[in-house]
């Protein structure tokens, strides 16, 4: 289900650590070993991490490279931001709507003034 | 044209949106708490009926929204807290999952005869957040866009 996927993405981009392994696989393709350089964490820690960013399918690893490097998937990232997108467009076409309403109210207030004058 | 600013962060629970518009706050309140007004505006393209609606403490509401192909869509909740032209509170379900339910605050602030106008939705989880949002967009989402699309290009 799509839901399920964005819930995975979601829960995955919320540790600061998995983004900063996301923005150096946005490199290029990183060992574990490579990953693990810039953290205070051991390698368990990183290969935890890595296992949560595999389930949400933003990252995938060789399976037959000795090193089975790990490479950025972005396709449900792009899914992720789409519906940031789609929810944006939702609200900033009922604000559209809602002005014109806005519009047609203060109209109708002027005139009435009017009508009292 | 007026800017909408949404803060919506990976892994939070939460939705802020902001925006401002060209009125006092009393007509902008008018347009967010007067059924027939809101009909016009909430639900895009799709046909929306207002079965319930008393805006003030305690007060039920609930939207049923229906594209042109008959597909219903219900939202309910209860207000929480109604001050006139500053701040509504209450709750929001889509009926399509019971029991997620999200509670927003909606303040009105005045300045220089313009209103900002800010939304704070908390919801119960981020998995709530993420999946209501997605949900609730079902009920003509795609419709709207359609709509969007259709005002932008006649224009």
């Amino acid at each position: 289900m799509a839901s399920d996927q964005l819930s995975l993405t979601f829960a995955a981009l919320a540790d600061p650590t998995r983004r900063a392994i996301l923005a150096r696989l946005a490199d290029g393709e990183a060992t574990v070993n490579e990953l693990a350089e810039p953290f205070d964490i051991s390698l368990q820690a990183v290969s935890k991490h890595l296992k949560v960013l595999e389930r949400a399918g933003l990252i995938t690893r060789a399976r037959n490279a000795q090193w089975r490097p790990c490479r950025l998937e972005t396709a449900p990232l792009d899914s992720a931001s789409d519906w940031i997108t789609r929810y944006r467009q939702i609200w900033t076409d009922r604000f559209e709507r809602l002005d014109r309403e806005i519009d047609k109210l203060q109209r109708k207030r002027k005139e009435q003034d009017h009508g009292q004058d | 044209m007026a800017k909408t600013e949404f803060v919506i962060e990976p892994g939070q629970q939460d939705i802020v949106i902001k925006r401002t518009f060209d009125a006092p706050r009393d007509v902008v309140f008018e347009a967010l708490t007067d059924p027939t007004v809101l009909a016009k505006w909430w639900g895009g393209p799709d046909e929306v009926e207002v079965d319930r609606y008393e805006a003030r403490h305690g007060g039920q509401w609930r939207f049923v929204s229906r594209d042109n192909e008959g597909a219903e869509w219900a939202f309910r909740g209860v207000y929480h807290d109604v001050v006139p032209s500053e701040r509504v509170t209450y709750t929001f379900e889509f009926e399509g999952m019971p029991g997620h339910i999200a509670l927003e605050t909606v303040t009105l602030e005045e300045s220089d005869g313009k209103t900002t106008y800010v939304s704070n939705s908390v919801f119960q989880t981020v998995e709530d957040r993420d999946g209501m949002v997605q949900s609730g967009m079902q009920s003509g989402a795609e419709a709207s866009l359609d709509k969007l699309a259709s005002l932008v290009e006649g224009s």
